[in-house]
């Protein structure tokens, strides 16, 4: 029973649906322990926008405010993909590697925990 | 001779249970066709014990002598322009939140009480909502009236309404209830009646009205006895069709449950709000949000479903999780609003010095170890002339529709990530309360109106914040919004009282 309704077979409409985006998928992106951004961030972004794009440009529009954000090594950044553990490939497309609509991409950066080690 | 005046019993049954007549030439089912359809099985309505006892006549009386008292407190605020007494220009913000978020519940409830005294097929449970239904209507209308002496005074009163259809933040609560009207019957008195009005009514209205007595808000805080009676009848209503369900018929008791389970995680998801407003927005403090919950939710509830366990009634789970939130829960949602406070229609800030000092003793676990050093970054930035606001729109849950700013209580600095995968697509959630309620209805919550995405789909007026903000919300950009500090209100406050704020005084001594 996908839910209790007063009509048989009642089908509600996907509200989020990707076509309702313009050509964009909504990508979420969290930084890890840096909870000075209350929340993980949601952005639209073209599917076929390389993941290179994703640290040049929607990082630093999202997270440059940290202290530490400047501090960040990439190359030894630890991302997971809704849940699991993931590498990016930069010159690949978002939906190429998998990353589709309402997928959330995790970032952790070891040895930098927030503010005085406190996760914010 | 009959007597010419009738006892109270007599009354109430002629002027109640009497009025209800014999269906002669339609079905039962064709005139109460939304009593079966959630499953809920009837067998009795005549053993329905009336919660009230109220007749119509006698409750006009009640109501109309409370009214006159009420609004004769009113002219008396106004009239010695009650504004200037509260503590701080600081508090007011409270009651802002609670005009544009909380009242319009008022209205929802006036709304869905009429609508299901309709559908059911006993009559005592009609007359009980038809009647909850009116003090739902007074409510909005009182609480209306005591605030709109603020709005003469105060910015971000003036379009409550209008935001609570719109604001992202309000989407929260009215989602809520959207969700409990789009219910049927049954599941909505156990989401509103019983949840809401038995369980977590006293942590909403306690710490609202004790706020508002502590703060020198004496509209609000008549208003809140006023409306004291009728919640006492609210809440024997909401415990009543609890009773009544689960002795109807043993099929009813994992369809409560369920409910039950639901509506305590949606109705506490909503509290999030009044967990920040007494930590962080009330200048004189009542209690902790964590006080405050130990008392209102973990005596009471635990109390109430001992009594309940006869009936096969348990806990929900997520209680669990509610209660290890709780030293957690106001610090994450007052920083949801600094981080937004642009977009906010009303003021936020820091909390002084004296303020952290009692957050500290307030949260011994908690507020030193994770929420100081965010605080004390945010104050190095703000006297850097850098005020924080996050520039990105945040991530939603799909079901609370709050901002994703709930942690895992196994790793407090980590968030809290849920998803289900359904007909091909993805949804997130803040925790299992919110995934496990989507993935029980999830043609209901693929509907959810999240705020954010519909910024980014085109339909909140513009690709510009300012046109979300200023012209689909009508917030007045510069007035409503932004920190306290540097704010007309604030200003306002300031001149009433002779008072300079930190810039003046830098300025003369310069």
């Amino acid at each position: 029973m996908p839910v209790a309704a007063i009509v048989d077979n009642y089908r509600g409409e996907r509200l989020d649906a990707l076509a309702n985006f313009h050509g964009n998928q909504i990508l979420y992106l969290g930084w890890d322990h840096h909870l000075m951004f209350c929340s993980p961030v949601a952005l639209p972004v073209p599917p076929d926008m390389p993941f290179g794009k994703v640290i040049g440009e929607l990082m630093p529009g999202a997270f440059s405010l940290h202290p530490e954000f400047g501090q960040i090594d990439w190359s030894g950044v630890v991302w997971h993909l809704n849940g699991e553990p993931f590498t990016p490939d930069m010159d690949k497309g978002l939906a190429e590697q998998g990353i589709d609509h309402k997928s959330i991409v995790r970032f952790a950066t070891p040895g930098l925990d927030g503010i005085g080690g406190s996760g914010s | 001779m009959t007597a010419r005046k009738l006892n109270l019993k007599d009354k109430y049954r002629l002027l109640t249970r009497d009025l209800e007549w014999e269906y002669s030439y339609r079905d039962y089912e064709e005139i109460f066709k939304q009593e079966s359809f959630e499953g809920i099985k009837i067998t009795d309505w005549s053993k329905w014990e009336d919660p009230f006892r109220l007749t119509m006549d006698a409750y006009w009386k009640y109501q109309a002598e409370k009214e006159k008292k009420l609004y004769a407190i009113f002219d008396a605020f106004a009239q010695n322009n009650g504004q200037q007494n509260v503590a701080d220009a600081r508090y007011v913000n409270a009651i802002k939140l609670f005009l544009t978020g909380v009242s319009p519940l008022e209205y929802q409830a006036y709304n869905g009480f009429a609508h299901v005294g309709r559908q059911f097929g006993g009559v005592g449970a009609r007359v009980a909502c038809q009647m909850q239904s009116l003090d739902e209507l007074r409510h909005v209308q009182t609480q209306i009236h005591a605030m709109s002496h603020y709005n003469k005074h105060f910015d971000g009163f003036q379009d409550f309404s209008h935001m609570h259809d719109r604001v992202w933040y309000l989407s929260v609560p009215k989602s809520f209830f959207d969700d409990a009207r789009s219910a049927g019957p049954f599941e909505f008195m156990v989401a509103i009646g019983f949840s809401f009005e038995y369980v977590l009514t006293n942590l909403l209205f306690v710490p609202f009205m004790s706020g508002a007595a502590y703060n020198g808000d004496m509209a609000t805080v008549t208003f809140g006895f006023s409306a004291q009676s009728d919640e006492a009848r609210h809440m024997t209503l909401g415990l009543e069709i609890i009773k009544f369900m689960l002795e109807q018929h043993e099929d009813n008791v994992p369809i409560v449950q369920r409910w039950i389970n639901k509506w305590l995680w949606r109705g506490y998801r909503v509290l999030t709000l009044v967990a920040m407003m007494m930590d962080y927005m009330l200048p004189n403090k009542v209690m902790s949000w964590q006080e405050s919950f130990e008392v209102y939710f973990e005596e009471a509830a635990s109390a109430l479903f001992k009594d309940l366990a006869r009936y096969g009634i348990k806990m929900p789970d997520y209680a669990a999780t509610a209660i290890a939130e709780k030293e957690h829960l106001s610090h994450q949602a007052w920083s949801i609003f600094y981080n937004y406070g642009h977009a906010a229609a009303f003021h936020t800030w820091l909390p002084t010095e004296e303020e952290m000092d009692w957050l500290s003793e307030k949260y011994p676990n908690t507020f030193d170890k994770y929420y100081r050093p965010r605080y004390e970054q945010w104050r190095r930035m703000e006297e850097a002339g850098e005020r924080y606001y996050n520039p990105t729109l945040p991530m939603l849950c799909q079901t609370c529709q709050i901002p994703m700013g709930f942690t895992d209580m196994d790793d407090p600095t980590l968030v809290s990530y849920r998803q289900s995968e359904y007909d091909g697509d993805r949804y997130n959630f803040c925790s299992d309360g919110c995934k496990d309620i989507f993935d029980f209805e999830p043609e209901k919550y693929v509907q959810s109106w999240l705020p954010v995405h519909q910024i980014y789909q085109g339909h909140c007026g513009g690709a510009e914040m300012e046109d979300v903000l200023g012209g689909y919300y009508r917030i007045n950009l510069g007035t409503d919004n932004l920190d306290y500090k540097g704010s007309p209100d604030e200003a306002r406050w300031n001149d009433w009282h002779g008072l300079e704020t930190a810039e003046e005084k830098l300025k003369k001594a310069s």
